[in-house]
């Protein structure tokens, strides 16, 4: 059994998402055929960009797409989900211009700077809230709703109450686009992360190690796995990730503000993961469910305001959807109706797949 | 000290003795905190006053905190608490508005309920969801969280005040003691005052710990956090009592946003917002562990006390600003989590003493 589950894992991990923005997509279809016209526009630079609801979805789902991905690999490692991430992405962004007002203006040279400092210093906060989880074994939840408490007052005694504002072509084309390149630049930015980390774990063995501990630390342990190291390597992998969200969001306002700099982004992060199938107790991960599960939130919503609902409305129907495809996932619901479709398929009653354990 | 009192008492107390110690430090902490503001602020600190005036400003954040803790006992956790008082606060607010003119006792019993059966809807929703179809309880009670703040905005947008006569006049009702108020500068014996949202969240603290001691649903609980599998072999029935945790926890929150009410009467779309990570804070400052099957509702008041103490004491100080505020309660957090990790890892290490004087050496425990 097990083996029949390890060949068709990854497939049914992602049927549920494939299927919610299938549903997503024909309901668009169905509603507006023009919801998917793309088109070309000359921004306020002079320069020719893509325009379109499918365009705006991927370029601002940007952010949530990245930091889902680290997100899912704190969730498999240790088994409890980070919640300082918006917090910390606002320490991050204000690390990031204060370094170029220090450093006197906008050059590449100063952006460079800024996103290298901001980066160490996001991977500094991560490794505190690692630290406490891996060494001190405390809930991620817990150890993390330090950071979340608090985390927008360091950004604000970074950077004082202002909000500074970039303006400069530089900026623009890491928020927005560069010239002569019609796409939005955060698109690259989501296909980067993505690469990276597809190539180390092409390249090491982390994915397995991270699975391993997830799975059961104690026999990761006996099997030369040092569980400390792998977590914290999950935590500064998040580290890196929110610190290229943080650049994306300052870069696509051309501002910073410490109070709604990526605000929120944690519960949405959270439920991309699940969305994308993942066990939001630790173990297995699929970084592409997480990735779809970004999109499909997104999506929704962009849907959402497409269908004229009012945006501080846009949260109960978010939730009802959300409820319907946590419960379309469930393990319950999963298992009855693959006996079900067993039973039509075989014909017989057996051979149905036992529920594995409660949760 | 406690150790050495349960070692007498029967053994089914035994596992309860560290988060006893727990409890036993966040009310020293708060004696001590509360001392030392006597001390160097004085002014409204030497009044037995601004006691009851810490209650009576977190009524609400008191009883959504022994909701998440009965919960988290349980292994759960519910962050939709706020938004349902928000939820609960916006209705009951326009209903009582839409009912200005009949008769108020019967108007405010009528609102009570209504508080009462949303809290109830959303308990009995999301228990269902996490009992009977397994799916993860943060996921749950998040979806919740954002329902209940949807629905709050798609009531009304802007700020909703309550109009209510009869409801005003229970606003203002207050129950006072002579003596223990203090003379105003002009000469008058100004009484203690305690709200009836005080009244209720201690009763509701003294209640819920009742029924987590004594009575079969609240030991259940308690197994059920502590460890599902061995629960089930004991014959509890994990899914109803996991069900009935969360509807318990969603009663309160409703009767949280009624209490809200009765203490600032006006609906807002921002009421309470993020509340539910104070009350978090609150429980795990008491002694409750995220992990289930360790926590006292006992500890999560004095929880929220500490939290509303800081508070207080930042309002009073020359450091009047939110931002110090939040520093300060991430930095009592912080020393709460680290105090209770070291409690646990202390805990791990005499078991395992225990274990390994008691078998060879051979099978070590997989934690370590």
């Amino acid at each position: 059994m097990k083996r029949k589950n390890k060949s068709t894992g990854a497939l049914s991990q992602l049927l549920i998402p494939l299927v919610a923005l299938g549903i997503l997509i024909v309901f668009n279809l169905i509603r507006d055929i023009s919801f998917f016209s793309i088109g070309m526009r000359v921004n306020n630079a002079g320069n020719i960009v893509l325009t379109g609801n499918l365009i705006s979805i991927i370029d601002s789902a940007s952010e949530l797409a990245i930091i889902s991905m680290g997100m899912t690999l704190v969730t498999a490692a240790c088994g409890g989900q980070d919640i300082s991430v918006g917090a910390v992405g606002a320490i991050s962004g204000a690390v990031f211009v204060k370094i170029i007002q220090a450093m006197g203006g906008i050059t590449p040279a100063s952006v460079i700077a800024g996103f290298v400092v901001c980066c160490l210093a996001t991977i500094l906060f991560k490794l505190f809230n690692g630290t406490l989880v891996a060494v001190f074994r405390i809930q991620p939840m817990i150890a993390t709703l330090i950071l979340y408490s608090c985390g927008r007052s360091i950004a604000y005694w970074i950077n004082g109450d202002a909000t500074p504002q970039l303006n400069s072509p530089i900026i623009n084309s890491i928020g927005m686009t560069i010239p002569g390149i019609p796409v939005p630049t955060p698109i690259f930015a989501v296909i980067l992360v993505g690469l990276l980390l597809a190539l180390l774990f092409r390249f090491t063995s982390l994915r397995i190690y991270t699975q391993a501990v997830g799975i059961n630390e104690g026999a990761a342990r006996l099997n030369g796995i040092n569980p400390t190291r792998i977590k914290l390597i999950s935590f500064i992998l998040l580290g890196v990730c929110v610190s290229v969200a943080a650049l994306i969001g300052v870069c696509r306002l051309g501002q910073l503000n410490h109070k709604t700099l990526l605000v929120d982004i944690e519960m949405d992060a959270i439920l991309a993961v699940a969305i994308g199938g993942n066990n939001l107790g630790g173990g297995r991960f699929n970084l592409t469910g997480s990735i779809l599960g970004a999109y499909i939130i997104q999506m929704l919503t962009t849907t959402l305001y497409a269908m004229n609902v009012a945006p501080v409305n846009v949260k109960a129907f978010k939730a009802i959807a959300i409820i319907i495809i946590v419960v379309a996932g469930s393990p319950v619901v999963k298992s009855r109706l693959a006996n079900l479709f067993n039973r039509l398929r075989s014909g017989s009653a057996g051979g149905s797949p036992k529920k594995e354990g409660v949760n | 000290m406690a150790e050495k009192n349960n070692h007498n008492r029967l053994h089914v107390r035994e596992p309860l003795s560290d988060t006893q110690m727990l409890m036993y430090i966040s009310i020293g902490i708060f004696a001590a905190m509360y001392i030392a503001a006597m001390l160097t602020l004085k002014g409204g600190f030497l009044k037995p006053q601004m006691i009851f005036d810490l209650i009576n400003d977190n009524a609400a954040l008191i009883i959504i905190s022994c909701a998440l803790t009965i919960v988290m006992i349980g292994g759960g956790i519910n962050i939709s608490v706020g938004g349902v008082i928000g939820l609960t606060v916006m209705s009951c607010a326009l209903f009582l508005n839409s009912n200005a003119d009949g008769n108020s006792a019967v108007s405010i019993l009528l609102t009570l309920l209504l508080a009462l059966g949303i809290g109830l809807a959303f308990g009995v929703l999301q228990g269902f969801l996490v009992s009977h179809l397994e799916i993860q309880p943060f996921i749950v009670t998040l979806a919740g969280m954002f329902l209940a703040r949807g629905l709050t905005t798609i009531l009304s947008v802007n700020p909703v005040k309550v109009t209510h006569e009869g409801f005003l006049a229970l606003v203002k009702a207050k129950l006072k003691i002579s003596w223990l108020g203090y003379t105003a500068q002009n000469g008058n014996l100004i009484p203690a005052k305690i709200e009836i949202g005080a009244i209720v969240a201690v009763c509701v603290v003294i209640l819920m710990y009742l029924i987590l001691r004594y009575t079969r649903l609240g030991r259940s609980i308690y197994a059920v956090g502590g460890n599902r599998q061995s629960a089930l072999m004991l014959g509890i029935n994990v899914k109803s009592t996991v069900f009935w945790s969360y509807v318990i926890s969603g009663l309160l929150s409703g009767l949280a946003g009624f209490v809200f009410l009765m203490h600032k009467p006006a609906g807002n779309a921002s009421v309470a917002m993020r509340s539910e990570m104070d009350a978090i804070a609150s429980s795990i400052i008491g002694g409750t562990l995220l992990t289930g099957g360790v926590g006292n509702v006992i500890g999560t008041f004095f929880g929220s006390m500490i939290l509303a103490t800081i508070q207080k004491i930042i309002a009073l100080s020359p450091l009047n600003a939110s931002w110090w505020q939040e520093m300060a309660n991430g930095a009592m957090l912080s020393f709460f989590i680290l105090l209770q990790s070291l409690v646990l890892m202390r805990k791990n290490r005499s078991r395992r003493k225990k274990k390994e004087s008691a078998a060879p050496a051979k099978d070590r425990p997989k934690d370590g």
